[in-house]
């Protein structure tokens, strides 16, 4: 077994969430699925600096906890918004940008 | 917390050994079928709190993936931050805003799912192909030592955060301190929404003009020198109950009942007989009975 191994699983991680992005109606679970993807890169960024020796992929991965914190933050509030004047969640009748 | 660090360490490499140890293979071995588990749980279970429990799964393997590979920092904030603060938020919106939580059955395109298949598979066939390709002859580095401020702990990190990172470092200040503003304003309720307030002389004209039941608001119970229990009707100047005095709530107090229309004496004297039995009622005797004894008379 080598570092690697780890890159494919974040690879296997980052195409469920992308899948699950695709599938999934309901907007906090896709909004689950990109923090899962999210954090597939972390685990990415943490293999490559432990392949290079260095510390710089581990304060990349630690930028990246940073703004995924401030997306949460944002994305939920914006799901709350829209759920509190449509009733809903589902990201299906959220259309009033298409036409 | 030194503890945990420790046990980290264990399964951390150390310097001087081999690319990965065999604890570190077993390691990953157990914990990354668990990892992605979790994933697919996450995806394809229906309830969307159900899904949040699956990530959390992912995400605490991750962060035990981290402290393996001597990123100990970042396997405590991945732990923290992730499956305490972030998931949290999430079932906290979950539970506010996910009634209908679970998905709907049917596509709302055709054959959307079935493509959405075929592209995660080709992607992640892809993205492996090409990771295995490049990575090929890749010479791996030497760990660093866990054990050294300059490894993957706290210290290490926030020298190159507060050295070469460190204007990165004040955007993500700027950055958090945007989210926050913008997560109070877009979760503030609009008070325009809600409609104009009345003010009390509007709300007193809008009485008198009909627009209520009744212009006064509905009368209390009955204050008597007996009593002053809330279940205690008010009497009409003529001696008769005031329906409107009768608590729904507290309809079934043998007092109401008993009380009868003629006199206020009479309304009176009931009142002190249903205080009597209330406090009799305090020996075990249920309702029920009170109330065969009020239908008696």
């Amino acid at each position: 077994m080598t570092p690697e191994y780890y890159l494919l699983l974040s690879a296997l991680l980052f195409s469920i969430g992308a899948v699950g992005v695709l599938v999934r109606r309901n907007a906090i679970v896709v909004f689950m699925c990109i923090e899962l993807m999210l954090n597939s890169v972390n685990l990415s960024l943490v293999t490559f600096a432990r392949i290079e020796g260095t510390l710089d992929g581990q304060v990349m991965a630690f930028f990246v906890m940073v703004v995924a914190a401030a997306e949460v933050v944002v994305g939920l509030a914006i799901i709350m918004s829209i759920f509190r004047t449509r009733r809903s969640a589902s990201i299906d009748d959220t259309n009033l940008l298409k036409y | 917390m030194t503890s945990f660090v420790e046990a980290g360490l264990v399964l951390a490499q150390t310097p001087g050994q081999e690319a990965v140890t065999a604890g570190e293979a077993a390691a990953f071995w157990v914990l990354g079928p668990l990892a992605v588990a979790g994933a697919l749980g996450m995806v394809f279970v229906r309830n969307a709190v159900h899904s949040a429990l699956w990530l959390v799964v992912t995400m605490l393997t991750l962060g035990v993936f981290y402290l393996i590979q001597n990123a100990s920092f970042l396997g405590f904030t991945q732990i923290i931050v992730y499956t305490g603060a972030v998931m949290m938020l999430f079932l906290f919106v979950l539970m506010m805003a996910g009634k209908d939580s679970s998905d709907a059955l049917v596509e709302a395109l055709r054959g959307q799912r079935l493509a959405a298949a075929v592209f995660g598979v080709g992607f992640a066939v892809l993205l492996s192909a090409a990771l295995v390709r490049s990575l090929r002859d890749t010479q791996f580095a030497p760990p660093l030592d866990p054990t050294s401020p300059e490894g993957g702990g706290a210290g290490g990190l926030g020298e190159l955060i507060f050295t070469d990172y460190l204007f990165p470092f004040e955007l993500t200040a700027a950055l958090l301190i945007v989210a926050g503003l913008a997560g109070i304003v877009l979760a503030q309720r609009d008070k325009r929404d809600e409609g104009v307030k009345r003010s009390q002389r509007e709300l007193v004209e809008a009485r008198f003009r009909g627009e209520y039941e009744r212009p006064s608001g509905r009368p209390g119970p009955g204050v008597f020198a007996t009593g002053n229990s809330v279940a205690t009707p008010a009497l009409l100047p003529d001696g008769s109950i005031a329906e409107d005095s009768l608590s729904d709530l507290i309809e079934s107090t043998p007092t109401a009942r008993r009380v009868s229309p003629p006199g206020w004496m009479r309304a009176l004297d009931s009142a002190e007989q249903a205080e009597g039995v209330h406090g009799d009622e305090g020996d075990g005797a249920g309702p029920s009975t009170t109330d065969d004894e009020g239908s008696e008379r």
